[in-house]
């Protein structure tokens, strides 16, 4: 039996036996709801005296189930709060996501998780980070920023290109602002297009990678947005020298069972569920551009 | 425009992360006719529709690159700042600009007439094949820009 057959078998044997707590989500109850946008809302959520869930890592995803309609993989888009706390947000999509955004405090929502694999905060100790974030790729991105900044010292530079749609897309608006203000941290917004009432920034992600300040060689990245954005981003991080085992991805799709079993996340020979959602591109590169996965 | 020597121009223009590094000939004839020029929030660069004529290369502040749709609204496509350059349809027929730049803040641009540069070009064609070398990325990031911009226009990313 190869490795990978032997790891696979123990994986479903390990599923299996612990089939109740994989799938049983816990009951918490929505503390506080923030609307960010039109269609993006973050929940901050509390347990309801359900069994409390495992910590996690900064880039994992937790399944949030709106009863009777459906579950959906959410990132953990805060950090973990004192009473147990989890941050999720959310954007109104289809019905799962849709009850998800909709739930006003007081909602019970069941959760399960956390799954997959985080950023790896310890491939940058001492290097230069950048953090490049699309759209709703910020929230997942959210807490690795929490952590940096809380050991601020075992890092070099960090710089952050988030790019949102129009100035209406910017999620976290409050705290861009304080993010900016930060001089230990270069913090650069940019929308796709705006109207004469914005005067920051106009221009994709990939317009401000030219402006971003690190020492290449020594720089890791961590990116994460639409798969369009992050391909386009990728090259020109490539293209500033970053090498490709430097370069961290979030994957983002269809996820069911979130534990490798079902197959709807497959990606190439990976499982985004299980193996990702954060990827090195040097893992994944060869499959990026790829249609048929 | 702001008063400022031949040799301060192609002094600034050498400096500048386009041309650094260019043939000196060709910062000579960009710099012969260039003009260094100030520009205050809300004042037009350039105009769509308007004959272009002329290079901009930034050197601070901010310029909104702006198109309107049919119901007149502006919306900006792209903003360029210090260290860019801006303006090429004097490269390709019909020589008019085909958008509208608008200092967002307090700026400062070299403007580099084409004629000197094309001049240049017909003398020494190599030079030619340089500052194409220099443009060609600048063109493919705004068209890979609008390639994103497009996809996310359509709900596609």
């Amino acid at each position: 039996m190869s490795s990978r057959a032997a790891a696979a078998t123990t994986h479903v044997a390990h599923a299996t036996s612990t089939a109740t707590s994989l799938y049983a989500p816990s009951p918490y109850v929505v503390k506080s709801r923030t609307q960010e946008t039109s269609d993006i809302a973050t929940l901050v959520l509390a347990p309801a005296g359900g069994p409390p869930l495992r910590p996690f890592a900064p880039g994992q995803f937790n399944m949030l189930y709106a009863w009777g309609i459906g579950e959906a993989a959410i990132s953990i888009s805060g950090p973990l709060g004192a009473g147990g706390e989890l941050v999720h947000t959310v954007q109104s999509l289809g019905a799962t996501s849709r009850a998800l955004f909709s739930a006003m405090p007081g909602t019970v929502v069941g959760v399960r998780g956390p799954y997959g694999s985080g950023w790896p905060a310890e491939a940058a100790v001492g290097k230069d980070i950048l953090l490049a974030a699309g759209g709703l790729g910020l929230p997942p991105l959210r807490p690795l920023l929490y952590q940096l900044l809380s050991e601020r010292d075992r890092y070099g530079r960090i710089e952050v290109v988030y790019g949102a749609r129009t100035p209406k897309h910017l999620v976290f608006y409050d705290e861009l602002q304080s993010w900016r203000a930060r001089n230990d941290l270069r913090f650069q917004v940019t929308v796709d297009a705006a109207g004469r009432d914005w005067y920051g920034d106009v221009g994709v992600v990939t317009t401000r990678i030219p402006d971003t300040r690190f020492e290449p060689a020594n720089t890791v990245a961590f990116v994460c947005g639409p798969e369009v954005m992050m391909r386009f981003t990728v090259q020109a991080l490539l293209q500033r020298g970053i090498p490709p085992d430097a370069i961290y991805v979030s994957m983002e799709r269809n996820m069911k069972c979130a534990v490798g079993l079902c197959g709807h996340c497959q990606f190439g020979p990976d499982f985004v569920c299980r193996d990702g959602p954060v990827f090195s591109y040097r893992r994944i590169g060869p499959y990026f551009t790829v249609r048929e996965v | 425009m702001i008063e400022a020597t031949p040799h301060e121009i192609a002094t600034r223009l050498a400096a500048h992360s386009f041309f650094k590094g260019l043939p000196q000939a060709l910062l000579d004839a960009a710099a012969s006719g260039a003009k260094l020029r100030s520009y205050r929030a809300g004042d037009f660069l350039l105009r769509e529709g308007r004959a272009a004529d002329e290079l901009f290369v930034v050197l601070d502040g901010k310029v909104a690159l702006e198109v309107f749709a049919a119901d007149r609204r502006r919306i900006t496509i792209q903003t360029v700042g210090a260290g860019e350059v801006l303006g090429w349809s004097w490269l390709a027929a019909p020589h008019r600009w085909t958008l509208d730049a608008i200092a967002v803040k307090a700026t400062h641009a070299i403007t580099v007439p084409a004629s000197a540069l094309w001049e240049r070009f017909a003398a020494e064609p190599s030079d030619g094949y340089e500052f194409l070398l220099r443009l060609v990325p600048v063109l493919a990031g705004r068209i890979q820009s609008m390639e994103m911009q497009l996809l996310e226009a359509n709900d596609v990313v």
